[in-house]
């Protein structure tokens, strides 16, 4: 039985019970109280709209509408500017819950395969505790050729232009991809992350069980 | 020994050859005049930003800042952690909330420290930059060291996010900050106080992922500092630089506008105010190059 179908079974017919134990700042989505104010104060809802925009995602999980939920491409649009957060009039930590569910969806492996923010999310992630440091060439490299080697190239000629003004300003430096900057105890933090995913998936296993 | 003392957490985007190092040259060059001693936190490692969600967790990503803060209790014992970036200043305040907040995700985070053999003992307070200079310096004494007034230049003061929510600089409020305008007077500039975009996100990381979304703020952001008659824009976040300056390009060529425009930081324009050269203040890490600072960091100082 895959992960997904596990839980889908133990909290069958409950989909806000679901969120509320398995989802980072889950516990405030019912306090939502359907104002609209976080879809009116998003960048990119305003911008191009999204799919469901906060407020609807949330009624939709009182709903039970676990499927369209979790399949959903809204939850990545979100670019962490906090405005719905400053703005609620109820105080949910509506970034964080939207950073929740998508984490959870990833989780659960039912986000859209394509997505290019879940999938920059992960390799932004990856990139930074691989040696402790962020390596920029190689996370904007992983980027490009996430769609294979053609279409690598294709992007990297469309930033061309970025990449030699960087360059020439000495803010891009080519020899990181044989290296560049690290942490001295790349040991210790990747036994601590370690660490850290086994107590986390032990508590949420738990609120599973409980 | 310097007025003010403090643990230095510089983050990824200020290392030597990466988007940011500009910055850092000139934050380095604006506390020597201030007599502010930063002490870079040894090993200090990246606080995984907020884009990095989909594969952080809750308790990774939090141990991921704990890591921090140990280092610093260990090797600087009392002092206050600095950062220069909007992102790694949010990333450890809000891990420094959460672990405040809940005694289980703290007594997680130091059985998952103890694994790389570190502890934490006191929450250490964390400091934007921009908090140390309005608030323990002052806006008296950062006028004090002025001595080539940035005069008849207009400067459009972008605050963007994440130095402004969820947390933000106390007594300002999240819709209309102020303290970048004053900051521009401060230096001898103008700024314009009725830049309506002042707070409106870059797009983030989704500059990178899904850039279309991103160049439409951006195109927003540099249009209305035009409008409003701005020879450059000041920011306080080495991701809003870089975003609203690197991309003008793109967006001239999606929206046929004409924009070349520079992004400054706070710290470069105070070097140049204080009398620094344009090497000591980062000029040269410009990608659009700001030739009137450029021009102003030339001229005599005025003692």
């Amino acid at each position: 039985m895959s992960a997904n179908t596990a839980v889908a079974e133990k909290y069958r017919n409950n989909f806000l019970k679901e969120i509320e134990e398995q989802v980072e700042m889950g516990d405030w989505v019912k306090m939502c109280m359907q104002c609209g104010v976080c879809s009116g104060s998003c960048p990119t809802n305003f911008q191009s709209a999204w799919e469901h925009p906060p407020q609807e995602l949330f009624m939709m999980i009182l709903a039970g509408k676990r499927e369209e939920v979790l399949t959903s491409s809204s939850m990545w649009n979100c670019t962490s500017c906090y405005n719905c957060i400053v703005r609620c009039p109820r105080k949910l930590p509506i970034t964080h819950i939207m950073h929740g569910i998508a984490e959870y969806a990833h989780r659960l492996g039912m986000a859209p395969k394509m997505q290019p923010t879940r999938f920059f999310s992960g390799l932004f992630w990856k990139n930074c505790t691989h040696t402790g440091r962020v390596n920029e060439l190689k996370l904007s490299l992983g980027l490009y050729f996430k769609d294979g080697f053609v279409q690598g190239v294709k992007n990297g000629m469309a930033m061309q232009a970025v990449a030699i003004g960087l360059l020439k300003a000495r803010r891009l430096n080519p020899f990181e991809l044989f290296g560049g900057h690290k942490c001295k105890d790349q040991t210790g933090i990747q036994a601590m992350l370690k660490k850290a995913y086994e107590i986390e998936r032990s508590r949420k296993t738990a609120k599973m069980a409980g | 020994m310097a007025k003010h003392e403090y643990a230095f957490y510089p983050g990824c985007s200020s290392q030597k050859g990466a988007s940011a190092s500009n910055y850092l040259t000139s934050v380095e060059s604006m506390c020597k005049t201030l007599d502010v001693k930063l002490t870079e936190i040894p090993d200090w490692n990246c606080c995984g930003a907020s884009i990095g969600y989909a594969e952080a967790g809750e308790l990774p990503r939090h141990v991921l800042n704990a890591r921090n803060f140990a280092l610093s209790e260990q090797h600087l014992p009392g002092q206050e952690i600095v950062a220069t970036c909007a992102a790694c200043w949010l990333g450890a305040r809000e891990t420094r909330e959460r672990l405040t907040h809940s005694d289980t995700l703290m007594s997680d985070t130091r059985e998952a420290l103890k694994e790389a053999g570190l502890t934490i003992n006191e929450m250490p307070n964390i400091r934007h930059m921009v908090e140390v200079l309005i608030e323990d310096l002052g806006f008296d004494e950062m006028k004090k060291h002025v001595v080539r007034p940035l005069e008849g230049v207009k400067i459009a003061g972008y605050v963007g996010c994440q130095t402004n929510r969820p947390f933000g600089v106390d007594g300002e409020s999240f819709e209309n900050p102020q303290y970048l305008d004053k900051m521009v007077e401060m230096v001898g500039a103008e700024s314009i106080p009725e830049y309506e975009q002042k707070v409106t996100c870059c797009g983030g990381a989704l500059a990178f992922s899904e850039p279309e979304k991103a160049q439409a703020q951006i195109k927003d952001i540099v249009e209305s500092a035009y409008d409003h008659g701005a020879e450059m824009i000041v920011t306080p976040c080495p991701l809003c630089q870089a975003n609203v300056e690197i991309y003008q390009g793109h967006v001239n060529k999606k929206y046929g506008t004409k924009f070349d425009i520079p992004v400054m930081y706070y710290s470069q324009l105070m070097v140049v105010a204080y009398g620094g050269s344009a090497k000591d203040a980062g000029l040269n890490g410009q990608v659009i190059k700001a030739r009137r600072l450029e021009e102003i960091a030339a001229k005599p100082v005025k003692r």
